[in-house]
């Protein structure tokens, strides 16, 4: 192989924050005009490496070579000066400015005064969009964009930087099936100009249909690389976790009993006041999974708010068993029986100062036998929660630990340990696997089902339609605020799915 | 295109409408005062300039640091100290001139602490102001010195030759100090830089979310030190107006809260020079109509009334016309990348 094919080398890069050796010795080789994808389970070490590549991160040792010549790249210009684009996991868009702002900023057409000129820079942005056919309004403001489109704008502005190594930081996390097909569609025509493509994800079966060469990172080592001719899916999960997983998460058929959750009639207002949920109905009946599919931002949060109490009915109502929650206020609605992993584990699940222990109590911290006359009980509380650390597996150098300290898998094991351990009759799951390792969504999803099995009542909101699919009896397809189909999860496709959850419409 | 621009326009007019039935009654209810009583009137306006100059030279410097992501509310003190310095400059010196250079360049010192404090050293920007005010109290305090002079006496009234002359706008527009021509000429100025330059745009970025500017290249701490110095100097001029061109002397404790309502100002002002600059002439022309009754007697029985004007303004705007403010995202945090 001729030096002059790299487009980008990494040499022994090492990279240590704290005690944790995020980076170890990692060597990289990223061919001009091939798409690589880096994979691997959250914490592996993947978004480290890419910053230091961007400059964000500076290496303790290694060395970058770019285009043959070793560079330093102390911060992002200097990245984006060796032609070094990145789309970033949380997009890095100023959500106030407008669209043709945010792709020139930092590079700005602009007369000798400096005073920007910004006819020409939507010009450029428009022809920029032509070219790849991402189409975006230049004068939209980047806050009132859904997701994908701003996304777009972030591809859009590396190739306004002309840059010819392009790194994505798990693109297709935010994006609906028909938009993972677009974006997977421009990365191979980008690789088809020369384009060096380096691309983070932890799905794989979008890695084997679109990587030319696989970098599989694992506790911040590289541990092996191949490419899509040679493995399949089993084959990179194993090389991913270190050991063979269960992808599919087997379950028996629903035995569903008495209607525990009804919503009926359903209206609920934004923060901004606009209808969120439009007359919407559904009931789940415990011993089901009842999995709401839809692209995120169309009404789901406010849908789950609501029947938590977080939120206020506008018009319809919601009966858990018999009664009527209008008035309830959440402590009431938990009582009843709701329990509710919510969405952002650490804004809502969890209070992140507070030990573990306090948090796997949260729920009923002022219940006998936590609490006596407003006295907590130390005794039962270290009890029940060094038992709960056990049964949940989480793993927490001490139940006086901070929560926040914990990583996300954990996290999100202490907030089922305790949704769970709650006796209670509906669960609401609201994007449960979100963002955790491989490990950790297999322990949720196996213990979903085994509460379902146990007669439990669960309402999932997920924006992955793999584990909607994997996971629910029945589902519901929501688009602006209506469920659009109802349906037995047999009768429905990924196809249907993701066609009704962008258009609305379930006709071809 | 064109269509756009009127769509725009329209737009513009209909957002603003509040502001714009505001200074339109305004106005006519100070022509037909000025109908029958044109001396007062024109002494009103005057003092509401007079009033509003310190305000919204505050309310730049304000703004010109939070669009960047950092709270000022030293403004007080960066004021105060500028307002002692440029006058022992000056009355040393007996340079005009020298003193208000010297009281800017003592405002971006002071901005240099605040930028130091919070931005290198990533310390709370609200402790880090409130050590601004503090100190510069002390330190004022301890070197003043009655009996100081300006040998040169205070800046004097420059008139732009016949436009000077026109009845009313003539004496309110056309017949002031150097400063205030200067604020007069800063306000579109900054504006223009705000929202039309590369330096605007970057300084909106790094405010509203620092990571997204650091990833396109542009130096975060870099710009909040420009900025947070620049505003500083522009408090200094503000402090350099007060004891050299409106009293002409320094006294103990003379911005007297000024720096705190510019912060007001700048928040009425949605952190848009224009919009400070007419926050700030509304609170200059409550003050106006306050001394102005107290000069003429009325209401003296009860003279708290009168002192309440100000204030009953700033609530009735408050309340009624601002509505939902939106600061810059990133205010208040400081910024370290990793």
């Amino acid at each position: 192989m001729s030096s002059n094919t790299l487009a980008l080398e990494a040499t022994d890069i090492s990279k240590t924050f704290g005690s944790v050796k995020a980076n170890d010795q990692i060597n990289l080789e990223i061919k001009k005009g091939k798409i690589h994808a880096l994979l691997g389970e959250n914490g592996a070490g993947k978004s480290t490496l890419v910053n230091i590549l961007f400059g964000l991160y500076k290496a303790d040792s290694g060395v970058v070579k770019v285009n043959g010549d070793a560079v330093d790249l102390g911060r992002p210009k200097d990245a984006i000066d060796r032609g070094i684009g990145m789309v970033h996991q949380h997009f890095q868009l100023v959500p106030v400015l407008t669209v043709a702002e945010n792709i020139v900023l930092g590079n700005e057409p602009a007369n000798k005064a400096s005073v920007i000129d910004i006819d020409n820079a939507k010009e450029k942005v428009r022809e920029l969009a032509e070219e790849y056919q991402l189409d975006v309004d230049t004068e939209a403001t980047v806050e009132d964009l859904p997701v994908g489109t701003q996304q777009r704008v972030e591809i859009l502005r590396s190739l306004y930087r002309k840059a010819d190594i392009l790194i994505l930081d798990e693109p297709t996390a935010v994006l609906t099936p028909q938009e993972t097909d677009h974006l997977l569609q421009v990365l191979k025509k980008l690789a088809s100009q020369g384009v060096a493509i380096i691309f983070i994800t932890h799905k794989l079966r979008e890695v084997l249909e679109v990587a030319d060469e696989v970098t599989v990172m694992r506790n911040g080592q590289v541990v092996g690389s191949t490419t899509p001719a040679e493995t399949d899916e089993s084959g990179l999960a194993e090389m991913m976790v270190g050991r063979s997983v269960v992808l599919r998460v087997s379950k028996e058929a629903a035995s569903p009993d008495e209607t525990v959750l009804s919503v009926r009639n359903l209206c609920v207002e934004d923060d901004r006041r606009l209808l969120a949920v439009n007359d919407l109905s559904l009931e789940v009946r415990s011993g089901e999974i009842f999995g709401i599919a839809g692209v995120e931002g169309n009404g789901q949060r406010e849908l789950v708010e609501t029947i938590t109490g977080l939120r206020t009915i506008d018009t319809g109502e919601i009966f858990i068993g018999d009664t009527s929650i209008s008035e309830f206020s959440p402590r009431q609605i938990s009582e009843l029986g709701v329990a509710h992993i919510p969405e952002d584990r650490e804004k809502h699940g969890l209070i992140g100062a507070h030990s573990v222990a306090d948090n796997l109590i949260l729920n009923r911290y002022y219940k006998s036998p936590f609490s006596n006359r407003g006295i907590r009980q130390q005794k039962a509380i270290a009890n029940y929660a060094k038992d709960m650390v056990d049964k949940f597996d989480i793993r927490t150098p001490s139940i006086e630990t901070p929560s926040s300290s914990l990583s996300g898998g954990n996290k999100q094991k202490a907030i089922a340990a305790r949704e769970f351990s709650h006796n209670a009759k509906l669960l609401v799951a609201s994007q449960p696997t979100r963002g955790i390792d491989v490990g950790s969504i297999e322990f949720v999803h196996q213990q979903l089902i085994n509460q379902r099995d146990q007669g439990l009542a669960v309402l999932l909101v997920s924006a992955e339609l793999d584990e909607i699919l994997s996971l629910s009896d029945r589902i519901g397809v929501i688009y602006r605020g209506q469920l659009i189909v109802t349906a037995d999860a047999a009768d429905l496709d990924r196809n249907r799915i993701g066609r009704i959850m962008t258009t609305g419409s379930d006709s071809n | 295109m064109s269509e756009n621009q009127t769509r725009d326009i329209g737009k513009f007019f209909f957002n603003k409408r509040w502001w714009i039935l505001t200074t339109v009654l305004l106005v006519f209810f100070t022509l037909w005062t000025a109908e029958f009583q044109q001396a007062n009137t024109t002494s009103v306006l005057v003092s509401t300039l007079r009033h509003s100059t310190p305000l919204v030279l505050g309310a730049m410097c304000g703004l010109l640091c939070e669009r960047s992501g950092v709270i000022n509310i030293g403004i007080e003190g960066q004021m105060l100290m500028s307002a002692w310095g440029g006058f022992m400059v000056a009355s040393s010196s007996g340079s005009l001139l020298l003193g208000v250079f010297a009281g800017i360049g003592i405002g971006m010192m002071m901005g240099g602490v605040l930028a130091g404090i919070s931005v290198g050293l990533r310390g709370d920007q609200i402790i880090a102001g409130t050590v601004i005010n503090i100190a510069a109290i002390g330190i004022t305090s301890f070197f003043f010195s009655l009996g100081r002079t300006l040998p040169s006496g205070k800046a004097q009234v420059i008139k732009l030759g016949p436009l000077a002359d026109i009845p009313v706008a003539g004496r309110v527009l056309f017949s002031n100090k150097p400063i205030t021509y200067l604020t007069l000429l800063m306000i579109p100025t900054l504006w223009f830089l705000l929202f039309r330059t590369k330096w605007g745009l970057r300084t909106r970025a790094v405010g509203e979310h620092p990571s997204a500017a650091e990833t396109v290249g542009i130096s975060v701490i870099g710009m909040r030190y420009l900025n947070v110095i620049m505003g500083g100097g522009i408090a200094g001029l503000a402090g350099a107006y007060l004891s050299l061109e409106a009293v002409g002397s320094f006294e103990r404790g003379m911005t007297n809260g000024k720096g705190f309502v510019a912060l007001a100002v700048m928040i009425f002002g949605r952190w848009n020079p224009v919009g400070a600059w007419g926050a700030a002439l509304l609170f200059g022309y409550a003050s106006a109509i306050q001394t102005q009754f107290q000069f003429r007697d009325w209401l003296t029985n009860d003279p708290q009334f009168i002192g309440i004007i100000p204030f009953v303004v700033t609530i009735v705007v408050l309340a009624g016309f601002v509505g939902r403010a939106r600061p810059p995202a990133s205010i208040g945090q400081p910024y370290s990348r990793e």
